[in-house]
């Protein structure tokens, strides 16, 4: 094991490990913001209750995401100094917007949220909330225009032995940028439905405090609904995107080795990497995966033989990746249909509550191997096309990141565990009856 | 050029800052296990914190991007160099922040224990590892032209680096213990402002030791020497510091706050104006430090930078300074009664 081997498991485990609670943070945030709202609004002490009980849950959550978000910050620099050195003149400018432009009022306003009941109005508090949940997805959007950048570098030239800024325009406003956004925001108001849904499936199948979960669920439905609709048609527009800006990847997450036109999609497949074939593909539909990515039944979808072999990304890892994710975005969509015509009589559906309920990871599961997608989709570059993840590493020593690496696991695995347990603990008691 | 020496000083200001505000909370996490000796103290101590201290740690972070941002090279060499230090700060960070989180959720004396060592350990590492480490930065660090580094952890441990952090954990005491007076009445009132009077003559001690060892240790005065009138910092920063004690006397603890935050900022800047142009330099070879001048970004993005600073510091100020305005009071029974209390 290298510097550079464990400083890429060490950055895995950390940006897994926080984006465990981001996604329920950009979500959650706005469904609370929904409740408190409706109980400014109507007055009923109901909305009001709902906003305590999640809130609580949202706040263990928020907790864990914040400590575990400030050591990312900093690891660009630790582990990945020539990285930095390299890209700092466009990549860490977005970072330390998202900072002072966003990440100052979320943290600041979320004190403001917990301890502020009654030092504000109603209202003004309620307003609170929503600006907390601007701030998260704002801050969101940063970080994933970062993203976008190592994804599609744009906007800038190389200089001084550098990348350095010179469209700052052409980095904020790429579409793969806005793509990126919508996909990873999608999926978490998606996550944050479900969590919302699964909690509340779990006490309208023990016959508890059903007005409460009715309406939680109700809620959570159909902002789950929509943004689940809405991740189908983006995220083949995302696929699209990758298609045409790195074909590499494509090829790799579909399994595809000869380049071709009127490409069909194999519903199923097994890579043999080292033979350049598939071992298995079955289920053919023809020329859908040119239809898919070129938008035309001949367009030409390159495959893997088409890269050097020291150019390409992993296949299995980010096959696997891609097609559960796709799977598990269209059983979103699908379930939420199902919940939309159920809305009225869902206390009397014990069937779908506990589909619902053994639901909740699934969103999880899907976010991540995104994530994995779109990483190690994305090697052995970690800027595409202009600098390997291998030039990137810091000149530090191994033990140094052997034992940092063990701590992350430690520590983050106590910190999981904790605010698991917590979490559970909270949903399960229900809302505070006083 | 201009563009450079400016975004030093915005650099240099927001470290400053970062100190100024999590520094009563890092100070104040650090009196806990001596401060508060019941249950209702310690939670007392957890809330007049409570409402600030994350948007207080943001600070931290924005120092970090705009370094990153302005000067990656800096931000590069800095914190591989410091690896160790840094990581061990980030952990530190990590478990003290869930500590507000989480104590309150188990109603356990055992379970509250275990987050009282965490936000005590939390908070005393990450004040000395501050200290320690730009103690170092003022005297150099072993790097050569590569950045890279000929140390350890172990190197930064040298008798100059341990006085500075020190230097910053009794900052952040005196601070921390002000803060709960301002926030706090009754038995624990008299015992924050009893224990910042207690602890100031040891500051004093260390702060002139720390002055006068900053003349042998490091080159900062350099730049002193060479311009008299910047001994004004240094004065101003030493009047800050006796006012603190005069406002102590006289129990008046929000003025002695703002002393003691005018000591805090001073003291950061002492080390920035002397360190200037330099903002990590070689111990190895003065050749190989990294300076405003050397490890900048595009005039490009130092412009745009500047942009953002300047637009969004001062809107994150006024809401800062609102949220410091609705928390000014005392904690109260009914602020603990909160079911979101910590």
């Amino acid at each position: 094991m290298d510097v550079l081997f464990l400083s890429r498991l060490q950055f895995a485990a950390a940006t897994m490990f926080h984006f465990l609670f981001v996604p329920l943070t950009l979500g959650l945030s706005i469904l609370v913001a929904v409740m408190e709202t409706k109980y400014v609004r109507t007055g009923d002490e109901v909305y009001l209750k709902m906003t305590k009980f999640w809130g609580k849950l949202f706040l263990i959550n928020f907790a864990v995401g914040i400590v575990t978000g400030i050591t990312l910050e900093f690891q660009f620099g630790t582990n990945w100094s020539r990285y930095s050195a390299f890209v700092g003149d466009v990549f860490g400018s977005l970072l330390a917007i998202e900072a002072t432009a966003a990440f100052f009022l979320e943290s600041t306003l979320i004190g403001v949220w917990i301890f502020g009941w009654k030092r504000l109005s109603r209202k003004a508090h309620a307003t609170v909330m929503w600006f907390v949940a601007g701030a998260s997805n704002l801050s969101a959007l940063w970080i994933l225009i970062a993203n976008s950048w190592m994804q599609h570098p744009v906007g800038y030239v190389v200089r001084n032995g550098r990348a350095e800024l010179n469209d700052f325009a052409a980095v904020v406003f790429q579409s793969w940028a806005l793509l990126e956004f919508s996909h990873v925001v999608s999926a978490a108001f998606i996550l944050s439905a479900f969590f919302v849904m699964g909690i509340s499936a779990y006490h309208l199948l023990r016959k508890q405090h059903v007005e409460f979960f009715t309406k939680s669920f109700r809620i959570a439905l159909v902002f789950g609904l929509v943004f689940s609709i809405f991740e189908v048609v983006e995220g083949h527009l995302h696929g699209a995107e990758v298609a045409e800006k790195q074909p590499a990847k494509l090829a790799a997450m579909e399994s595809r080795w000869d380049t071709t036109t009127h490409a069909p999609k194999y519903l199923f497949a097994i890579p043999d990497e080292k033979n350049e074939r598939n071992a298995i593909e079955i289920l053919p539909i023809p020329g859908a995966l040119s239809l898919l990515a070129t938008h035309s039944l001949s367009g030409e979808v390159k495959g893997l033989k088409d890269f050097p072999r020291d150019e390409r990304p992993p296949v299995l890892i980010n096959y696997a990746a891609f097609n559960t994710m796709v799977a598990l975005g269209f059983y979103f969509a699908l379930v939420t249909i199902i919940g939309w015509f159920k809305r009225n009589r869902l206390a009397d559906s014990p069937g779908y509550l506990k589909l619902m309920l053994f639901s909740i990871p699934l969103p999880y599961l899907a976010i991540e191997l995104g994530w994995v997608l779109a990483e190690v989709g994305r090697q052995p570059w970690i800027v595409y096309g202009v600098m390997r993840t291998s030039d990137a590493v810091s000149p530090i020593a191994t033990v140094q990141v052997f034992t940092t690496f063990v701590a992350f696991i430690l520590v983050y695995g106590l910190l999981g565990a904790v605010g698991y347990y917590l979490i559970f603990k909270n949903a399960r008691r229900g809302p505070v009856t006083a | 050029m201009v563009l450079q020496n400016v975004w030093f000083f915005l650099w240099g200001l927001l470290w400053a800052v970062y100190f100024l505000t999590d520094g009563f909370d890092l100070g104040l996490g650090t009196l806990l296990p001596f401060i508060a000796k019941t249950e209702e103290e310690k939670r007392i101590v957890y809330n007049a914190m409570g409402p600030l201290w994350d948007g207080n740690e943001v600070w931290l972070l924005t120092a970090g991007g705009v370094t990153f941002a302005a000067f990656p090279l800096v931000y590069a060499v800095m914190f591989s160099s410091l690896y160790s230090a840094l990581m061990l700060i980030l952990f530190a960070l990590i478990v003290r922040g869930v500590s507000f989180e989480f104590r309150g959720k188990v109603d356990s004396p055992g379970w509250k224990r275990i987050w009282d060592t965490t936000l005590f350990l939390g908070s005393l590492l990450p004040a000395i590892l501050f200290g320690a480490a730009f103690a170092n930065i003022f005297r150099g660090i072993p790097i050569d032209q590569q950045g890279v580094y000929h140390g350890t952890l172990f190197t930064l441990l040298n008798p100059y680096g341990l006085l500075g952090g020190v230097l910053f954990l009794l900052l952040f005491l005196v601070h921390g213990a002000i803060w709960l007076a301002v926030r706090s009445e009754g038995v624990i009132h008299e015992r924050a402002g009893a224990a910042a009077r207690k602890l100031w003559p040891v500051l004093l001690v260390v702060a002139v030791v720390f002055l006068i060892a900053t003349k042998f240790a490091t080159n900062l005065y350099a730049n002193y020497l060479a311009h008299p009138t910047l001994f004004a910092v240094i004065l101003l920063t030493v009047a800050a510091l006796l006012g603190t004690r005069v406002f102590l006397a006289k129990e008046q603890y929000w003025k002695a706050w703002f002393s003691s935050a005018v000591t805090i900022v001073g003291a950061t800047f002492f080390g920035v104006i002397g360190l200037f142009p330099n903002m990590f330099p070689s111990s190895l070879n003065p050749a190989y430090s990294l300076t405003a001048h050397n490890a900048s970004s595009s005039p490009l993005t130092l412009k745009i930078m500047l942009i953002v600073v300047l637009m969004f510091v001062p809107v994150v100020l006024i809401y800062q300074i609102w949220a410091y305005h609705l928390f000014k009071g005392k904690v109260t029974e009914e602020d603990l009664a909160y079911e979101e209390a910590y």
